[in-house]
């Protein structure tokens, strides 16, 4: 083996004088936001359609996001470690079966518990075949897919096939349910017995220019929260520190990074990718958990819906950081929550992007780049058609959203992501000289 | 792998001659060497087949089932001669789906997005297909070309974004299932529906007489198994005898080395991913041809790319290794209803297939280890004996 193709990839150019400008940079994207969210309540109030950032929306589009999030976090865990996760979705299988299970005999909290033991299952299946016997990890992925699939469909046949409260293709409904709550002060939650006013849904209500925006998107974020979607979230930032502050973090990357360099530093590179691969096995679960058991109260046959897949699209989009998964996985759940909660929002969004292409196309003049302003104005131009001709859009294409646009984004930034050097190549300790 | 002895000695010096010639010996596979990793890719099938029974077993017992009486319900079936005729009728679009990933897999591509491409090939070959009249066989041929066209046409999207973009074909043909999904869905409900069919019975217009192809046993066996056994032994030549195969191996393998002997990668990228493209749009032919003669939601087959991939595996993309492969696994499938009527359910059947697949592809990689270590160390040893410097 020559030693070039261990060599891990430099860092793109320019990142050395990033900790410096981290502060230039926080408030550069604080900026970018609020004139988002200012173009958003302009397309708000132009069209009338309050959809756009309610409560309701926003809500939903928060219980929508948290499966595809926790998939992404699955698929992060293990690209990171140096092994690519396409069998999420079996992984997602196993854990809303075990999870709807759980749920049902012992109650909801056991249950997400054993969904999660359920994902781990997959992930160790993964890790003993894609660690262990060095088995491509693109095929042990989709051969654990098929194995989750029907595994499933196995085990409800043996558990409820004979019921009458369900069937092969569902569980009876869980024992007890995820608590919910309303965030105090804001949301008009109890402390300690007494009800707080509900100040974010009063702002909501007066429909203001960007404050009634803030107050419906706040509302929404944090009434009607389950303790499932708490721990959820909380998820993200724990990985970013575990992943990028800690000790078994840095030997977990430098696994999917550069391998041999970090097995000649001691590091056991196997071991590393197993304990990924688990935690990534545990969040597809949890996912998969999340679904029967919060988003539904009983497991369904085909209930992760393709999710697993949607997660790895947002792993991607999110550049393989924690962060960037939660943006991502917010911007999917957005286009869902939309698309069930407020279709008639819809050509609102039109109304937004073109307003959006139209900023985009002055700022790009403003620098002379003749290729982006082309593209902005056409976009914005075929949005601002699809607003005037568009009155209602198929059920049918509004559901391959997710999916064009992770192409689109692959095929227009892919060369400013930047994958873990050795993610998905087969990796033998000590066959390196 | 090496195709041409190293024996290009000129005029040397004797004693390097020698030298030259004892490690041609060595390194030159011999017919005896090729035979001897055929027999062992057969043994650790076969080994890895039995595992996969006893894990099977192992998880029918652990679920109160007797797994005794299930292998002898499958086992006694094997017998009854009309089985072999379902077998095979099952086993047709699982050798399409499966050369076509084999393709992919040839040229170092994985084409996860079989099931995409097949299934938009049947909506658009049974629509345009409802809608011609044309001659007996030339109208069947013209079928089965349009499908062929669109099935290329769909897994071409993603070569240009892999050729253009450099976008990875396992999440592009992913995502293109789901994107295919949806407008085969627009599609079909907007224009291509029959109105006048009803219920859950939606389908396209059919497809008139001349457009059928005819059974080989009266509605027994479509001739659209004959077609897969064409397809499968044209695949073999294209990809094993001919110079363009041996380009598009030699490039999945090496495509820098490929590149420097004058093979483009991305023009390979491109052909193998539209012939790839082309075999899925193949896969429904047996349904519509033969059995439905139109596209539905609930008529036309689902999941059959995604079985196919586990076939290509398991035949480990040589065409004689996935007829055998889709002939089991068609077996396996057609076991299911009397599974059913035994009490166990019939789902075993699926999780046995994924546990076959899985255990081959592990045998395989331990097996292949072994025998790079033997051969190895069987080189050290003869070096040793012609006196090389180790």
């Amino acid at each position: 083996m020559s030693t070039v193709d261990t060599t891990p990839q430099l860092e793109p150019v320019g990142t050395g004088g990033l900790a410096g400008r981290i502060g230039s940079k926080r408030v550069r994207l604080l900026a970018i936001a609020l004139v988002m969210l200012a173009l958003l309540s302009i397309a708000r109030i132009w069209t009338d359609e309050q959809g756009v950032t309610s409560a309701g929306t926003t809500g939903a589009a928060l219980r929508l996001m948290i499966p595809i999030m926790l998939a992404g976090m699955a698929g992060l865990w293990a690209e990171r470690c140096g092994v690519l996760n396409i069998g999420i979705e079996g992984m997602m299988i196993l854990g809303s079966w075990f999870g709807g299970y759980g749920a049902w005999q012992y109650g909801a909290w056991v249950g997400l518990l054993m969904g999660i033991a359920g994902g781990m299952l997959g992930g160790l299946i993964h890790a003993i075949a894609t660690v262990h016997f060095n088995v491509d990890q693109v095929i042990s992925g989709v051969t654990i897919n098929i194995l989750g699939l029907y595994g499933a469909r196995y085990l409800s046949d043996w558990k409820y096939g004979d019921r009458t409260d369900s069937g092969v293709s569902q569980s009876p409904g869980q024992r007890s349910s995820i608590p919910k709550f309303d965030v105090p002060i804001l949301s008009g939650g109890d402390l300690f017995g007494w009800r707080s006013p509900n100040t974010l849904g009063w702002l909501e209500r007066k429909h203001w220019f960007v404050l009634g925006d803030v107050g419906g998107i706040g509302h929404g974020l944090t009434s009607n929260l389950s303790w499932a979607t708490v721990i959820a979230v909380a998820l993200v930032p724990l990985s970013s520190w575990i992943l990028w502050r800690t000790r078994f973090g840095l030997r977990l990357r430098s696994s999917g990074e550069a391998p041999t360099a970090a097995e000649t530093l001691g590091v056991k590179v196997l071991r590393v990718r197993y304990a990924g691969l688990i935690i990534s096995g545990a969040f597809a679960g949890f996912a998969g958990g999340i679904l029967a058991i919060v988003a539904s109260s009983y497991y369904r046959q085909g209930q992760t819906a393709g999710r697993g897949f949607i997660g790895l699209a947002t792993m991607i989009f999110g550049n393989w950081m924690p962060m960037g998964v939660l943006g991502g996985a917010a911007l999917f759940g957005y286009a869902e929550a939309i698309k069930f909660v407020a279709r008639d929002s819809i050509p609102a969004l039109f109304v937004f992007i073109t307003f959006v292409a139209g900023v985009m196309l002055i700022l790009s003049l403003k620098r002379m780049k003749l290729l982006s302003a082309v593209t902005a104005a056409v976009a914005g131009g075929l949005f601002l058609t699809a607003y005037l001709t568009v009155s209602r859009v198929p059920e049918s294409l509004a559901q391959s959203v997710p999916y064009v646009t992770t192409l689109i984004v692959l095929a227009s930034a892919s060369q400013r992501l930047r994958p873990p050097a050795m993610a998905g190549v087969k990796y033998r300790p000590g066959e390196s000289h | 792998m090496t195709d041409q002895p190293t024996s290009s000695v000129g005029p040397e010096i004797p004693l390097e001659r020698g030298m030259q010639q004892g490690l041609a010996k060595i390194t030159t596979p011999s017919e005896s060497t090729a035979l001897r990793t055929g027999l062992f890719t057969l043994g650790s099938s076969l080994i890895a087949i039995v595992i996969a029974l006893a894990i099977s077993a192992l998880l029918l017992w652990a679920t109160g089932k007797n797994p005794w009486d299930a292998f002898s319900k499958i086992s006694s079936t094997a017998t009854d001669s009309d089985k072999l005729l379902e077998t095979m009728l099952r086993a047709t679009p699982l050798i399409f789906s499966a050369t076509a990933v084999a393709v992919g897999f040839k040229m170092n591509l994985f084409n996860i997005g079989v099931e995409g491409q097949y299934l938009f090939a049947a909506l658009i070959a049974a629509t345009v297909g409802s809608r011609v009249n044309l001659w007996s066989p030339l109208h069947v041929l013209f079928i089965l070309f349009v499908a062929m066209a669109a099935g290329a046409f769909w897994a071409g999207i993603a070569a240009v974004l892999k050729v253009t973009r450099g976008v990875n074909e396992v999440i592009s043909t992913i995502m293109l299932n789901y994107i295919a999904l949806s407008i085969i869905q627009w599609l079909f409900e907007n224009w291509f529906r029959d109105n006048e069919a009803q219920g859950l019975n939606v389908k396209t217009k059919l497809i008139p007489a001349s457009g059928r192809m005819p059974d080989i046993v009266d509605g027994r066996l479509g001739g659209m198994f004959l077609v897969a056994l064409l397809v499968s032994f044209l695949y073999w030549v294209l990809v094993f005898k001919s110079r363009f195969g041996f380009r598009l191996r030699s490039s999945g393998l090496n495509s820098g080395a490929a590149k420097t002997s004058g093979i483009g990668a991305n023009r390979m990228i491109v052909i193998a991913l539209l012939i790839s493209g082309a075999i899925a749009g193949l896969v429904p032919m047996q349904n519509m041809l033969s059995e439905v003669y139109s596209y539905g939601p609930n008529a036309t087959p689902t999941q059959l790319g995604f079985a196919g991939i586990a076939v290509a595996l398991l035949g480990r993309n040589h065409p004689v290794g996935i007829v055998t492969a889709a002939l089991l696994f068609g077996f396996l499938d057609s076991t299911s209803a009397e599974l059913q009527l035994a009490g166990i359910p019939s789902s075993i059947v699926k999780v046995m297939q994924a546990i076959i697949v899985l255990t081959v592809v592990i045998v395989n990689e331990a097996a292949i280890r072994r025998l790079n270590k033997r051969t190895a160390e069987r080189t050290a040893a003869r070096l040793v004996m012609v006196g090389a410097p180790a």
